[in-house]
């Protein structure tokens, strides 16, 4: 063993100066990149993906400018047009407001062509449809007219031409008065109403007539100005006008789908974008803390991300939605938003962390710390830009759940609060009526597909752009 | 990426297919094997649906689906309409309603009213379902077993016209203390705290079933529970109850009126309250009967199924909230909203089914007065629709209030489908005709009972339906001391006619009471009523007979037959 | 190992204590309780229900009396089924959601993991396409969307064929689970496919599959052998965490076809609010899923010999 050597060298401050840069380094065959630019350079090339990114711009677009370009109200109703499929006729016909009727005043002229003499008395609008019958108040054989014969009609309704054996459709009224006025959801169709006569025991007898005839849609002078339809001056009773354009038609109560898609996608992709975006940057918040401060505080704040994870999801969410409520008049956006937040934000954290714990051990950090780098300057160089792939990626991947839970919370009636239009609760509304009125729940579930499809595909094209291991293959 | 992937060329795809292929019948087998074990799993639970066919007519039997479960079927406790339903049709308690909903004898043959007592005479041949007689006692027992205090329930008060049932239930005296006494086991007599001429009308009610005390005693506090924890005194017996899945209803074998239960078997093979479902159970041949939405009556048209409709005898308002800091307090605000809501354009063309009815008063059309309907005799009042005369009243109850802007208005209701289709409406008729900004609070069930009776709203969607067939049902729901007057609404003009609606004789002074009533009511926009509720439903063509039912059994299936010609 | 396993459930029952505190309090905050009603009850019949319920003592006594009983396995009486033990409604229904969220568990995997890998076979071919259109579809559709039209499409078949080929709902036969459990299944089937086949294309590239090649093995041997047990191996990790969706996602599909599920009381006792139902169904749900997880981590130890578990 020999004695150290008596001349020890001593650093001092200036040692660790910078060394001056050199002007002539040697060239890089490649220019140089960022990571970004490499990222975005790669992303481009995924048409799949670009293409998706341009259509989650577009749909953003849409709900935002939208309320500019298509201003009509979201929650007016027009109830003359309920449930129209996207383009169906709106020509209306200008006509007397309804007044009551108590039956024909006159005597009327009856159709013979059926025993009971149905007949139809004025005109057939949407306001009302007016019918009148004979009387059969007659005893067996010739016996003079008496009320203790008259056991009451039932009036049916139905859309469809009937065959002999066909149930007559929809029962209106039981009366025991020879004329009906029929003022329910009237639409300009055709109609075919049959006057059925009943017996003591109220039982259906075999007589009965049957009248086919097609309702006028109609609407007053006063209506017509009030919803803005008599475009340029006056209007006068029988003038045919068109009602309101509702390209997307309208729903169960007459509200125009186009602007509700348009506000509903405000509402959904509020919440699928911002809900991701907020519980994964408080995980990553709480990961990078956990991993950057090691020791017994990780473990206890890992063991308290293990047990927020376990909570069951859905239960929770629907539990939460509950304790948050609603007030009047909200929306109950802002509770949805925040139970999403209580209760995803362990999984975002918990991967943070990971990566933070892969990162510190890396030899370019350790390295970096030798060149006594401070920890912001670690944090903010390394740690960040190396994570951020990953954060990106997942905030991306959790959008279409996020979209997806808020459309789960509306079909169990725990979505958002009436009137507010989400495309969830459009699609619950939807398919109450898939079968008659399927434009209802096709457009809302189109749109719900399509962005949870963009962001899934862009997600993909993401992770894989940036994916610093695939940087040199080609 | 890689594209020199080995797995490329066209035939090692193939080969490499068809191997896969041999993973996949591999799959299928496990698959197949798997759903077996399963398959038995799931009958060693018990917990199957039985064999639902809508009209079985081989086994005389039908399936039919029930809305929601019955949470027990102890009948001193029960509240809601499908335990109603279910014990429509296993028990019979001293009287019962008719085919033509009058009221008639039952395991009493006959029975006496007056203003002191209630004597009902029971017939010998009424049996339990396991061969005992019904007698008195069980009446006895179970009316008492109602007004404990420690049931707690909830319909103990419909039991307080009997002598000293109110102390009892409130736990100032024992429960023998009951003016009930049991001369011979065939007779029951009442003693009546007050004269009340209509305590026949009340007994139809589940509350007044009877109660075997030994048996009940057996289940040890599990009565009313499962299948086995009851005892029938109906024409069905439940054979097979699995919660919530299927209940299956046989004849009862010891029943002594062969007129009813001629179905040897009543399954309600579903229990779901999703309408869609329901109708494809009906469009699958499951079940015999259905009811029907707005949404599907084209449908059902198409299918050109026989359709049928009545109305359930309830009512459904909007309440005002009249507690005094309420801006819902002020007449004119409420008559502004009487003179903007039109309930023709609610029914007509937002809940577009043919049973619903506008509402013109609290009072249903189905009740009957002296001798014809009540709203015959005493029709109702009604307003004109006026945009002009509602912005007068709003008006002038700005002035009174000394409001410069109106403040928004709360309006509190269900979680429902239906009840937001409603507030939706009214939020925008309001919001077109008067300018009124109406917030829509949306509750969940327990919620919304915690609002209510706080007072925490202005405008409350509210209804109710019939626990009797005499309209004190709804007459007494706007006196001062009516817990369920949620608004708060409080006049001496009112309690005074319902304190003569309740305690007068004659029928005729009982019903102008009423009429005055229902005039108060309008005169004073207590409430505002919004339509009578009604049910579309369609019926198997081969299932007759099918009785529905506004107090009681809502669907009656009891005098119900197969005709297989049809 | 045994101490491994010892630390991970001490850790779970400690998570489950914390789901059923988070529970009780979240609950107790909402405003109302199950014990209001409709028509309205008089101050007496009120107080004597509180007592028989123990919602007259203070709320921390009330804490203090449910963890007591749950600790002996007992979630006390319904508020709604007023009769009923808890036990009894978790005992009755939750094996009809498992039954079914095992059926959707094996369809989803089987599914996955055959599609992923014929996808990976034929890649961008017609099969792919074909494939990874029905994918996209099937997690890109709300699944009460799909709940919904399945069950019209089955009515419709049935209506078609004159007889029941499959029951439009309800429980009971193995024909009852085949639809609601691939409507359960299908989007954590499309997402395993997803898995699949990129795990597939992975590892094609790998270097022990090109010595496989080098060294002459048919491709058969090197497709079965090596490609597709190492492709799903990541596709069984992702398992546990499915486990976890789909037996508590189940309430879609027990609404739409009538299944008497734990899901659906669940719904239905939160508008109740049904304390006892609520806590029981939370707790019990919680602790399945945390053991289900544990269990799956000492099987994926046990599986992939990389991740041998360090005691």
């Amino acid at each position: 063993m020999s004695e150290p050597s008596t001349t020890t060298w001593h650093p001092s401050p200036s040692d660790f100066a910078p060394k001056p840069k050199h002007k002539s380094a040697d060239a890089i065959t490649r220019p140089a990149m960022s990571y970004w630019q490499d990222a975005w350079r790669r992303l481009k090339e995924n048409k799949r993906a670009l293409f998706s990114l341009y259509l989650i711009i577009g749909l953003v677009t849409f709900t935002l400018a939208g309320p500019y370009l298509w201003t009509i109200d979201p929650s007016a109703q027009d109830l003359d047009q309920i449930g129209i499929t996207p383009g169906a006729n709106r020509n209306v016909t200008i006509a007397p407001a309804y007044q009551p009727w108590y039956g024909p005043t006159n005597e009327l002229y009856y159709d013979d062509d059926n025993a009971l003499g149905l007949t139809l008395v004025g005109d057939a609008t949407s306001q009302a449809v007016r019918l009148a019958w004979k009387s059969t108040l007659r005893g067996p054989g010739s016996a003079p007219y008496s009320d203790q014969f008259n056991h009451g009609y039932v009036i049916y309704r139905t859309l469809f031409a009937l065959e002999p054996s066909d149930a007559f459709g929809l029962p209106l009224m039981e009366t025991k008065n020879h004329f009906f006025e029929d003022r329910l959801d009237l639409q300009p169709t055709d109609y075919y109403y049959t006057v059925v006569a009943l017996d003591s025991q109220g039982l259906e007898t075999g007589q009965f007539a049957t009248i086919a005839l097609t309702v006028k849609r109609v609407i007053t002078i006063l209506e017509a100005q009030q919803r803005g339809l008599t475009k340029n001056g006056a209007v006068v009773e029988g003038d045919q006008i068109e009602l309101a354009l509702h390209p997307f038609g309208t729903d169960y109560l007459g509200r125009d789908m186009l602007a509700r898609l348009i506000y509903g996608g405000q509402v959904s992709l509020f919440i699928g974008i911002f809900a991701p975006l907020l519980y994964v940057l408080l995980g990553v918040i709480y990961g990078s803390i956990a991993g950057f401060m090691g020791g017994g505080i990780d473990q206890l704040m890992m063991r308290f991300a293990d047990f927020a994870v376990a909570l069951p999801f859905l239960l929770f969410m629907i539990l939460l939605k509950v304790i948050f409520g609603i007030g009047p008049g909200e929306s109950g956006v802002l509770p949805m938003l925040v139970a999403m937040v209580i209760l995803l934000w362990p999984a975002p954290a918990r991967l943070v962390r990971g990566q933070i714990l892969q990162i510190r051990e890396e030899s370019y950090v350790s390295a970096s710390q030798l060149l006594g780098a401070s920890t912001n300057y670690l944090i903010f160089r390394h740690m960040i830009p190396n994570t951020m792939g990953v954060i990106l990626v997942t905030i991306t991947f959790q959008v279409p759940s996020a979209i997806f839970t808020e459309a789960f919370l509306s079909f169990i009636g725990m979505g958002v609060a009436p009137p507010t239009p989400s495309w969830g609760s459009m699609c619950n509304d939807g398919i109450k009526s898939m079968l008659t009125r399927p434009h209802e729940l096709f457009f809302p579930a189109l749109f719900i597909s399509i962005t949870v499809l963009a962001f899934n595909l862009l997600g993909d094209g993401l992770r894989d752009s940036l994916d610093a291991r695939m940087r040199n293959r080609e | 990426m890689n594209s020199k992937s080995p797995s490329n060329s066209h035939t090692s795809a193939y080969s490499l297919s068809r191997q896969l292929g041999v993973y996949f019948l591999l799959a299928i087998v496990f698959v197949v094997g798997l759903l077996l074990v399963l398959n038995q799993l799931a009958g060693l639970m018990g917990t199957a649906t039985q064999e639902a066919q809508a009209v079985d007519i081989a086994n005389n039997s039908i399936s039919a689906a029930l809305s929601e479960e019955p949470p027990q079927l102890d009948s001193s406790k029960t509240t809601d309409a499908s335990s109603g339903l279910v014990l429509g049709h296993v028990m019979e308690g001293l009287l019962r309603m008719d085919l033509k909903d009058r009221l008639g004898p039952a395991i009493a043959e006959r029975w006496d009213v007056t203003p002191t007592h209630a004597t009902f005479w029971l017939r010998k041949d009424a049996k339990w379902s396991d061969g005992q007689p019904i007698t008195a006692a069980d009446f006895i027992f179970a009316w008492q077993l109602a007004l404990k205090p420690e049931t707690g329930s909830e319909y103990a008060s419909l039991l307080y016209p009997i002598e000293n049932a109110e102390a009892i239930n409130s736990g100032e005296l024992p429960t023998s203390a009951l003016g009930l006494s049991a001369p011979d086991p065939q007779t029951l007599v009442v003693k009546l705290a007050r004269p009340m001429a209509f305590f026949d009308k009340l007994v139809v009610f589940p509350t007044f079933l009877p109660i075997r005390e030994d048996f009940y005693k057996a289940t040890q506090g599990r009565f009313g529970s499962d299948a086995e924890e009851l005892l029938y005194s109906g024409p069905y017996v439940i054979k097979n109850w699995v919660h919530g899945a299927s209940m299956l209803l046989e004849r009862n074998p010891h029943y002594w009126d062969s007129t009813r239960g001629k179905l040897a078997q009543v399954n309600f093979a579903y229990i779901t309250s999703d309408a869609t479902a329901t109708l494809n159970f009906f469009k699958d041949k499951r079940i015999a009967l259905a009811g029907l939405q707005a949404e599907n009556l084209t449908e059902a048209l198409r299918l050109k199924w026989p359709i049928r409709r009545f109305a359930d005898g309830t009512v459904f308002y909007m309440e005002f909230n009249h507690r005094v800091d309420r801006l819902s307090r002020n007449l004119n605000f409420r008559k502004a909203i009487q003179h903007s809501l039109d309930m023709e354009e609610l029914v007509y063309k937002v809940t577009k089914l043919p049973g619903y009815m506008p509402g013109k008063s609290l009072f249903p059309e189905w009740l009957i007065g002296v001798e014809k309907p009540l709203r015959e005799e005493y029709p109702a009042s009604t307003v004109d629709i006026d945009r002009a005369e509602a912005k007068a009243y709003l008006e002038l109850a700005q002035k009174e209030l000394g409001l410069k802007d109106f403040p928004e208005i709360t309006l509190l209701t269900g979680d429902n489908p239906v009840s937001n289709i409603q507030s939706e409406w009214l939020q925008e008729v309001l919001k077109k005709t008067l300018g009124l900004t109406i917030k829509i609070d949306k509750q969940i069930f327990k919620q919304r009972l915690a609002k209510m009776s706080s007072g925490d709203f202005d405008l409350l969607l509210g209804g109710w339906g019939p626990d009797y067939n005499d309209p004190l049902t709804f007459g007494d729901l706007f006196a001062s001391w009516n817990l369920n007057n949620r608004g708060r609404y409080s006049s001496e003009t009112m309690d005074a006619l319902i304190l003569t609606a309740q305690s007068a004789t004659a029928t005729p002074d009982r019903m102008e009471a009423f009429g005055d009533i229902q005039q108060q009511l309008f005169d004073d926009v207590v409430i505002l009523p919004m339509y009578e509720r009604g049910i579309t439903y369609v019926v198997h063509p081969q299932l007759k007979g099918v009785k529905r039912r506004v107090i009681g059994a809502s669907i009656d299936y009891t005098y119900a037959y197969i005709d297989p010609d049809a | 190992m045994l101490r491994y396993t010892l630390k991970r459930l001490a850790l779970g029952i400690l998570t489950v204590w914390f789901i059923a505190t988070a529970t009780f309090f979240g609950m107790h905050a909402v405003p109302g309780d199950p014990l209001s009603s409709d028509k309205s009850t008089t101050a007496k019949i009120r107080a004597n229900l509180e007592a028989k319920y123990g919602l007259d003592k203070p709320l921390l006594t009330q804490y203090a009396i449910y963890l007591k009983n749950i600790s002996q396995g007992d979630f006390g009486i319904s508020f709604t089924q007023e009769n009923r033990q808890v036990n009894d409604i978790i005992k009755e229904h939750f094996p009809i959601s498992a039954i079914l969220g095992i059926l959707a568990i094996v369809f989803a995997a089987l599914g996955g993991i055959l599609w992923g890998a014929l996808t990976a076979l034929y890649r961008n071919r017609w099969p792919d396409s074909v494939i990874m259109f029905l994918v996209i579809l099937g997690i890109s559709v709300p699944s009460f969307v799909i709940a919904a039209i399945s069950q019209m499409f089955l009515v419709n078949i049935n209506a078609f064929a004159g007889t029941t080929i499959l029951p439009v709902g309800g429980w009971g036969t193995v024909w009852h689970m085949i639809v609601p459990a691939m409507v359960l299944g299908l989007s954590t089937m499309a997402y395993l496919t997803r898995l699949m086949r990129s795990s597939m294309l992975e590892i094609v590239n790998t270097d022990y599959i090109r010595t496989a090649q080098s060294k002459g093995l048919p491709k058969t041997r090197i497709f079965s052998r090596h490609q597709l047990r190492n492709a799903i191996l990541p596709v069984i990790t992702v398992l546990g965490p499915a486990i976890a969706g789909i037996t508590t996602g189940g309430f879609v599909v027990e609404i739409v076809f009538a299944i008497p599920g734990l899901g659906r009381y669940f719904v239905e006792a939160i508008q109740q609010l049904d304390y006892t139902v609520i806590m029981g169904t939370t707790v019990f749900y919680g602790a399945f899923l945390v053991f289900m997880v544990i269990l799956v981590d000492l099987l994926y130890g046990w599986i992939d010999p990389r991740v041998r578990i360090n005691p």
